[in-house]
C-alpha cells in the first residue's frame, strides 16, 4: 500500500492559490473583457490566401479607401501567405454582399482567393449570445441534479464548485490570451463542464467506497487515503485526453484553434481541480462520516430485512 | 482456450457491424449509406434568411385590391377611389346606392379572411388578423418552396432548404466552387421575380417628370423606373394581373437574335389579359418585374391566347436565372440574409487534411502510451478503442450524419476520453492484483468496481454534450453528435469489449508473468 499523501493538512494553501486564481480570472473577465468574435458580436470575417506571401499592408490601404471598413481589422491568419479581414458590418442583400466589395477592393493587391466568407448578424448574434449563457446554465443544473442523485449532496456541491472553478480560470486564460470567443469557444466550454467533472467523480467515487471501507473516524485522512490510491489514474486519464487534445492543438488547424487551445487549459486546470479543490470543498461543507454510515447501515439493514421478508413469503412462512 | 464468451460475440459483432457499415463512407462509393461531409469540410454556402412579412401582407392587400376592381368591371358596379391604405387596407367608395347590397354580398362570396366595414357610400376592406398570420406563415412556406424550386433548377448538387425556427429559412448549396458563382446564387435566391402587367396612366403620363411620388400616390398611380433608360412611367397602382397567373417562362430570341422571355398565362389570366387589351387598344402597358419596366409597348389590338415576352438587353446567362426564377415563382416577400457562411474548396480539403492529421497522431499517441504502459491490457484497450473508431463511423454512416470540422474534433477527443474507462479499469486490476488477489478476481472485481464511476463520468460528459446538440448550431451540432456516439459506443467497447477479451484470454494468463499481461514490473513488489 502506498503512503497516503497529506493533502488534507495542505488544503488551506491550495484553497488560497485556487480562490486566487479564480479571482484574477474573474477580474480579467470584468475589467478586459471576452473578445467576442463574429459569431456572438455580429459582422463579417474574410479569410484570403494570397500565393506567396500576403500583401498585408497593401490589403489595409486597399480596404481603407471605402470609409465603412476604416475600422477593419487585418491580421495574418496561421501563415504568411493567408489573412483574415474582420468589421463589425454585416450585410442584409443578398447581392453584392460584403465579401464581394472586399474582392472588389482587393483586386489589385496580387493573386488570391476568398477562402471562407462569415457573416452574423446583429439580430443573430445576440440570440446566439443568449442561447449560449442558456446552454452553460442548463449543463450545470443537468449535472447538478444528476450529482445529487447519484451521491449526497454536499458531493453535488462540491463538484459544481470545482466546475464553476475550471470554467471560470478557462474563461480567464481564454481573456489574458485574447482568444476569439466564438460558438467554437463555448463548446469547448461547455465540454469542459462536462469532462472536468470526470476525474471529480473517480475521485468521488473512491472516497465514498473509502468511507465504507477504511475504518477511520475523520474524513481528512479517508481523503488523503483515497486521492493517493486514484491519483495514477486521475493523471493517466486526463493525460490520455490532453495527448489528443494537444496534437488537435498543433495539427488541427488554424480554425479550430481557439476550440482546443480552450480545452487545453480545462483539461488542466480540471484534473487540478479534482485532486485539490473538489474533496477540500467536501470537507468545508462538514460532511459528516459517521452520519453517512449510520444512514448507509441502515439502507443496508433495511434491504436485509427486505429480503428476509420476501425470503420468508417465497417459502411460504408468511 | 476457454470457448467464446457473449461479451467477446458482442464485441465481435460490433466490430463487423462497424466495419462493414463504414466502409462506404471510408471508400466514398456510390453505394450504400454515407457520412456526409459539412459545408466546411467540403466547401460550400450557408445561410439563415429572415423574411420581410410586412412586405407579404402588403402584396396580399394589394391582390385583394386587384381583384375588387376585377369583380367591380365585371358586376358593372360603379365605384371611385379604389385604393390601399397602410399596406393593410383596401378603400373604395360606391356612387350608387342601389349597388350596396350586390357588391357586398359579392364581396363576401368572392374574397376569404376580410372584414368589410362601411360608412355611408364608403368601404374599408381589412383582413382578418387570423387571415394576416395565415399569410405571413404562406410567405414563408412560399419562399421555402420557391428557393428550394429555383436551386434545383439551376443545377445544383442536393441543396437544403428549410424552415427554421418560426421565421427563419436556413439554405445551404454545397459544392460551389467560386465566389463569382456563388453571388449568382445568391442573386438567384434572392430574386423577387414578382411580374406585374401595369397599365400606364396616359390621362397624366405627360406630367410624370416634374410628378412626385405622394402625387402619383394621391391619384392611386406610382412612378417606376426602366431598367436600362431608367425613364419614369406613371402606372395605375394596381396591377391588370400578376405572375401568379404565369404558367411557364422560357428563353427564346427576338428577331435580332437577343434573348428574352417568353411566358404563358393560365386561362384566367389570359382572359383578364384579352378583356383589358381589348379596352385599351392604343394605350400602353408595362411589363414590370421587381418594380422595374422592362417595356411598355403600344397595344394595337386585342391580345389573346396569353402569351408575352420580356425583352431588356438581357445577358444570356441572366434570362436564364431570371426565366428559372419566374417559373418556380414569385418570393411574396424579400428575404435578407441574417447569416452566412461559405468555405472556398480548397479551404475545406486542407481542413479535412489537418484534422485527419490529428486525429492519426492523437491516435497513435494514445496507442503507443496505452502499448507501453500496460503492455497486453494496453493492447486489450487498443482493439477496443479501433472498434470504437469503426462504430462510430458506422452509426453515422447510417443516419446519414453529417461529419463537421468540429465534428472531427469530437472523434479526436473520442479516442482520448473512451481510453479513460479502461485506465481506469487496469488500474483498478492492478491495484487488487498489489493487494494479491487472483487474476480472475482482480479482474472481475475491477470491473465491478470502476464501472459506475465509469458510468457517472460519462453520463456528465453526455449531458453537457446533449445541451450542446440542443442548443448548438450549425457545425457546432456536429462536435456534440460525434461526441454522444463516441462515449456510448466506447460504454460497449471499452466496458464489454474488453472484460470479454480478459475473459476470454484468463486460461492463458498467470501470475508469473503480469508484466507481460498487465505491464507490472516485478520490482514494484506484488505479492
Amino acid at each position: 500500500m502506498k503512503k497516503p499523501l497529506s493533502l488534507m493538512s495542505q488544503s488551506k494553501r491550495f484553497g488560497m492559490l485556487s480562490i486566487t486564481v479564480v479571482l484574477i480570472s474573474l477580474i480579467l473577465i470584468f475589467t478586459k473583457g471576452f473578445n467576442y468574435g463574429i459569431d456572438f458580436a455580429g459582422g463579417t470575417l474574410v479569410q484570403v490566401k494570397y500565393e506567396g506571401k500576403a500583401p498585408i499592408d497593401k490589403v489595409r490601404k486597399a480596404i481603407s479607401v471605402d470609409k465603412n471598413y476604416e475600422s477593419a481589422s487585418v491580421t495574418y491568419f496561421g501563415s504568411d501567405e493567408e489573412i483574415v479581414i474582420r468589421t463589425k458590418m454585416s450585410s442584409k442583400a443578398l447581392g453584392e454582399d460584403i465579401s464581394d466589395k472586399m474582392t472588389h477592393l482587393l483586386q489589385d493587391t496580387g493573386k488570391f482567393e476568398v477562402r471562407r466568407v462569415d457573416m452574423v448578424g446583429a439580430k443573430v448574434g445576440s440570440e446566439l449570445r443568449e442561447k449560449g449563457l442558456m446552454s452553460m446554465f442548463l449543463a450545470i443544473l443537468g449535472i447538478l441534479i444528476y450529482v445529487s442523485f447519484r451521491f449526497e449532496w454536499r458531493f453535488a456541491v462540491a463538484s459544481v464548485m470545482a466546475l464553476v472553478h475550471d470554467v471560470t480560470i478557462a474563461m480567464g486564460a481564454v481573456v489574458l490570451f485574447g482568444i476569439e470567443v466564438n460558438l467554437d469557444t463555448l463548446a469547448a466550454l461547455l465540454t469542459i463542464l462536462g469532462y472536468s467533472l470526470n476525474d471529480t467523480i473517480i475521485v468521488f467515487d473512491r472516497i465514498r467506497e473509502g468511507i465504507r471501507m477504511i475504518k477511520k473516524p475523520d474524513l481528512a485522512s479517508i481523503i488523503d487515503e483515497s486521492v493517493t490510491q486514484t491519483l495514477s489514474r486521475t493523471t493517466l486519464t486526463s493525460l490520455t485526453t490532453f495527448f489528443v487534445v494537444l496534437t488537435l492543438f498543433l495539427f488541427g488547424g488554424e480554425i479550430i484553434r481557439g476550440f482546443s487551445f480552450t480545452l487545453l487549459v480545462g483539461i488542466i486546470v480540471g484534473t487540478y481541480s479534482s485532486i485539490f479543490v473538489a474533496s477540500p470543498v467536501l470537507m468545508w461543507l462538514g460532511f459528516d462520516v459517521s452520519n453517512f454510515r449510520e444512514k448507509e447501515a441502515e439502507k443496508l439493514k433495511r434491504e436485509k430485512e427486505k429480503e428476509k421478508m420476501r425470503a420468508m413469503y417465497e417459502s411460504g412462512t408468511l | 482456450m476457454k470457448t467464446l464468451n457473449f461479451r467477446v460475440i458482442l464485441f465481435i459483432f460490433a466490430l463487423i457491424f462497424g466495419v462493414v457499415f463504414s466502409i462506404p463512407s471510408l471508400t466514398q462509393s456510390e453505394s450504400g449509406k454515407k457520412i456526409t461531409l459539412g459545408l466546411d469540410l467540403q466547401g460550400g454556402l450557408h445561410m439563415l434568411l429572415g423574411i420581410k412579412s410586412d412586405v407579404a401582407i402588403e402584396s396580399r392587400t394589394k391582390s385583394i385590391a386587384a381583384s375588387v376592381k376585377y369583380l367591380f368591371d365585371d358586376e358593372e358596379i360603379i365605384f371611385d377611389d379604389l385604393r390601399m391604405v397602410d399596406g393593410e387596407k383596401v378603400t373604395f367608395e360606391l356612387l350608387d346606392q342601389d349597388d350596396v347590397a350586390k357588391a357586398t354580398a359579392l364581396l363576401k362570396k368572392e374574397i376569404d379572411g376580410t372584414v368589410l366595414t362601411q360608412n355611408g357610400l364608403k368601404f374599408t376592406l381589412q383582413m382578418t388578423p387570423e387571415e394576416m398570420q395565415r399569410t405571413e406563415q404562406n410567405a414563408i412556406k412560399q419562399a421555402v418552396d420557391t428557393i428550394r424550386n429555383r436551386l434545383n433548377e439551376f443545377g445544383l448538387a442536393e441543396p437544403t432548404v428549410a424552415k427554421q425556427g418560426e421565421d427563419k429559412i436556413l439554405v445551404e448549396v454545397p459544392g460551389i466552387k467560386t465566389q463569382a458563382d456563388e453571388q449568382r446564387i445568391r442573386e438567384l435566391i434572392a430574386r423577387a421575380a414578382h411580374l406585374q402587367l401595369m397599365a400606364v396612366d396616359e390621362d397624366r403620363a405627360a406630367r410624370v417628370s416634374t410628378m412626385s411620388a405622394a402625387e402619383a400616390k394621391s391619384y392611386g398611380d406610382v412612378i417606376l423606373e426602366d431598367v436600362n433608360t431608367r425613364e419614369k412611367y406613371l402606372l395605375h397602382q394596381i396591377p391588370v394581373l400578376d405572375g401568379s397567373m404565369l404558367t411557364d417562362a422560357k428563353v427564346g430570341f427576338d428577331k435580332n437574335n437577343q434573348p428574352v422571355i417568353n411566358f404563358s398565362l393560365n386561362g384566367q389570366g389570359a382572359k383578364i389579359f384579352g378583356d383589358f387589351t381589348a379596352k385599351a387598344v392604343g394605350k400602353r402597358m408595362a411589363v414590370v418585374l421587381d418594380n422595374k419596366v422592362y417595356s411598355a409597348p403600344v397595344i394595337r389590338e386585342r391580345i389573346g391566347g396569353g402569351h408575352v415576352q420580356i425583352s431588356g438587353n438581357f445577358k444570356l446567362e441572366e434570362a436564364h436565372d431570371l426565366a428559372i426564377a419566374l417559373r418556380s415563382g414569385a418570393l411574396l416577400a424579400p428575404v435578407f440574409v441574417m447569416e452566412k457562411r461559405s468555405v472556398g474548396p480548397s479551404l475545406g480539403a486542407d481542413s479535412i487534411k489537418a484534422s485527419s492529421m490529428a486525429l492519426a497522431l492523437g491516435f497513435i499517441l494514445v496507442i503507443l502510451f496505452m502499448l507501453l504502459y500496460y503492455s497486453m491490457a494496453g493492447v486489450i484497450a487498443n482493439v477496443a478503442l479501433i472498434g470504437n473508431l469503426f462504430l462510430i463511423l458506422a452509426i453515422m454512416s447510417l443516419f446519414g450524419a453529417t461529419l463537421t470540422l468540429p465534428g472531427m474534433a469530437g472523434i479526436v477527443l473520442t479516442v482520448g476520453m473512451a481510453v479513460d474507462a479502461n485506465v481506469i479499469i487496469n488500474e483498478r486490476i492492478r491495484e487488487l492484483l498489489h493487494e494479491g488477489k487472483s487474476i480472475p478476481k482482480a479482474i472481475e472485481d475491477g470491473y465491478d468496481n470502476a464501472f459506475t464511476a465509469i458510468l457517472d463520468a460519462n453520463v456528465t460528459t453526455l449531458i453537457a454534450a446533449v445541451v450542446l446538440y440542443a442548443y448548438g448550431t450549425g457545425a457546432i451540432k456536429g462536435f456534440a453528435l460525434t461526441m454522444s456516439i463516441g462515449i456510448l459506443a466506447s460504454m460497449l467497447t471499452a466496458i464489454v469489449g474488453t472484460h470479454g477479451i480478459y475473459q476470454w484470454l484468463m486460461p492463458k494468463m498467470n501470475r508469473k508473468r503480469l508484466n507481460f499481461w498487465f505491464g507490472i514490473k516485478s520490482e514494484e513488489g506484488v505479492k
